[in-house]
């Protein structure tokens, strides 16, 4: 139970949703902190807490190696025997495996690559430099923590998504829930696709609810360069569009906050907050380098935070796209009786964090009841 | 939006993108260039057959570019320098995305300038110092836009048209290139 927050998460990790918004069906944080973050051992205590609740029997350290189409339902083929159902919900996250690019097979072998799964705490690192790819919650959080022991630390951006840990007096994520933009419906976002691939925020939940956008790295010594495009001969080559890529994020977060305010200032919420606040450009280094010699010895490691993929290879069923997702409405999966859950932006904006659970089994496992019911 | 007339027919890309999702091989466009070298470093290059969409296409008409070196470099200067080609491609592509992020976002255009400065240090092209690259070492574009809208939105426009510029993307990220003598 709780494998993914017990197994592919580094030692320091917390999450970057406050304890009062990690709510799961029946269950709410009742803590002392309602601020803070939880711990992977706080989250692993909350879900197992959650499962007591619910009663469901859950059959731990069970692999599920296939799902096929059987009569009108499906057959389940578990590391534990077969299981015949009517209907499935598919459950099973959007990160399970690290996602990393074809050309990391071109590093020079002198030079050690981890995934975030592999990824434990900086000790563990060869001495020397390292490069961490992708800016995005991951990305930041290691590359911080990793020029923290002393490291020197060089973080290739693409795009990513900036937001300050607090806005107003309060929590970014609180703006985000109250104000409405993680109530917004799948089916009225503008560009559907792209709000479900958006990366991460660059968020770091510490008791100090530091912001940890890329000003705060480049203060911490942290070298920025743009996205890692390929290797040639050995060398890394990073884009030259790092400003823009700054400009994108920047001007978004400026957007988002001017939603903030306008929402604070039409729901006369004004006077318990802070004034609003603006937040100074991400600073452009003096020259990025666009290149960098991998077999030179500056970098020993490099730590792939370049995003993660699902896996569903053990889905025997034609409902996953070209790019490996599964196609679904909402959570109605293209299947007679299949069904998703846990997936980014499946029915609403909150959908992609762990307190959206609560809305989307309702209304999933609605149609699912309305199924069955058609077909008893 | 029907208000807003900066001349792209925004529909037309809008429904392009919805047909060349489910149809890839469709989208495969290969642009082509021929150049006959004439005296000196004088060259011509001609532009008219493209494929796309699946076919042999044809611009409406041939355009022909001359190229060479100005007279500071000993030159007889009947065309801009190579290198230059590069910056009016840059410009002509921000600029056309420009105007379609402008069309499709509702924001009606007066007029849209850009100034080009692509800095070069041509010792590396002269073999005078193994240290100095090629070509540019750095771009600088400069857009003076006048629009109903917001310096912020003016700024996103511009930052928009760069995130889906073919020049911008080609000149920023490494691209294979072979040459080969037929
Ligand atoms: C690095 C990281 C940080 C995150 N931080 C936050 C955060 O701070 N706040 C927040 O709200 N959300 C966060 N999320 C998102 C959060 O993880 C998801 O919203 C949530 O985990 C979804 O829960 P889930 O149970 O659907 O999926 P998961 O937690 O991914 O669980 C899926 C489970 O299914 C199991 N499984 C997969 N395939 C099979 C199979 N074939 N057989 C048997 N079992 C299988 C997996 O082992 C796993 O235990 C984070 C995600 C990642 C990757």
């Amino acid at each position: 139970m709780a494998n993914s927050w017990r197994r592919e998460r580094w030692e320091s990790f917390r999450l970057l949703t406050p304890n009062w918004q990690s709510r799961l069906p029946g269950l709410r944080y009742q803590g002392p902190d309602p601020d803070g973050y939880m711990t992977t051992a706080e989250i692993t205590e909350f879900i197992e807490r959650s499962a007591k609740l619910s009663g469901a029997p859950v059959r731990t350290g069970t692999d599920v190696t296939s799902v096929r189409r059987a009569g009108d339902g499906y057959r389940v083929t578990t590391s534990r025997g077969e299981i015949a159902c009517r209907t499935l919900v598919v459950a099973s996250g959007a990160c399970n495996l690290p996602a990393v690019p074809r050309f990391a097979g071109a590093v020079p072998a002198s030079v050690e690559q981890l995934t975030p799964f592999d990824y434990r705490e900086p000790g563990r690192l060869p001495e020397g430099g390292v490069l961490v790819v992708g800016a995005s919650a991951t990305g930041v959080q290691l590359a911080a923590e990793l020029r923290r022991s002393g490291r020197p630390v060089v973080l290739s951006v693409g795009e990513h998504v900036r937001l300050p840990r607090t806005y107003r007096g309060r929590d970014v994520l609180w703006w985000m829930d109250a104000s409405g933009v993680w109530d917004q419906r799948y089916d009225q976002v503008d560009d559907l696709t792209r709000a479900r691939r958006l990366p991460s925020p660059q968020l770091v939940g510490t008791p100090e609810r530091a912001t940890l956008d890329l000003n705060a790295l480049t203060s911490m010594g942290v070298e920025l360069v743009g996205r890692w495009a390929d290797v040639r001969d050995g060398r890394a080559l990073f884009s030259g569009g790092l400003r823009n890529v700054f400009s994108l994020a920047d001007l978004k977060m400026e957007r988002l906050l001017d939603t903030f305010d306008e929402w604070a200032g039409t729901r006369g919420r004004d006077d318990e907050l802070a004034p609003p606040e603006r937040f100074a450009p991400t600073r452009v280094p003096e020259s990025a380098r666009w290149q960098l010699d991998l077999s030179g010895g500056e970098i020993r490691t490099i730590v792939w935070a370049t995003g993660f993929r699902p896996d569903y290879g053990w889905l025997e069923v034609p409902v996953v796209d070209e790019k490996g997702r599964l196609r679904h409405d909402g959570g109605v999966v293209d299947g007679p009786g299949l069904y998703a859950l846990g997936l980014p932006v499946l029915r609403r904006r909150r959908s992609t964090f762990i307190n959206g659970i609560e809305d989307d089994a309702r209304e999933v496992i609605a149609h699912l009841a309305g199924y069955l019911a058609v077909r008893r | 939006m029907t208000t807003v007339a900066n001349g792209v027919n925004v529909q037309a890309l809008l429904d392009a993108r919805e047909v060349l999702k489910g149809a890839p091989e469709a989208a495969q466009f290969v642009w082509r260039a021929s150049s006959t070298w004439r005296n000196g470093v004088h060259s011509t290059t001609t532009v008219k057959e493209f494929f796309g969409l699946g076919q042999e296409q044809t611009h409406r008409n041939e355009a022909v570019f001359d190229a060479d070196h100005p007279e500071v470099f000993a030159a007889e200067d009947n065309g801009i320098t190579p290198i230059e080609y590069l910056l009016v491609g840059l410009a002509a592509c921000l600029t056309a995305g420009v105007a379609s992020v402008a069309q499709n976002r509702g924001i009606q255009l007066r007029s849209v300038e850009a100034t080009l400065e692509g800095t070069h240090d041509i010792r590396g092209i002269l073999g005078a110092d193994s240290d100095v690259r090629n070509g540019f070492n750095d771009i600088k574009v400069t857009f003076n836009i006048d629009a109903d809208a917001s310096r912020q939105d003016i700024e996103a426009l511009v930052a928009q048209s760069q995130k889906r510029s073919a020049v911008f993307d080609a000149l920023t990220n490494p691209t294979n290139v072979t040459v080969e003598v037929a």
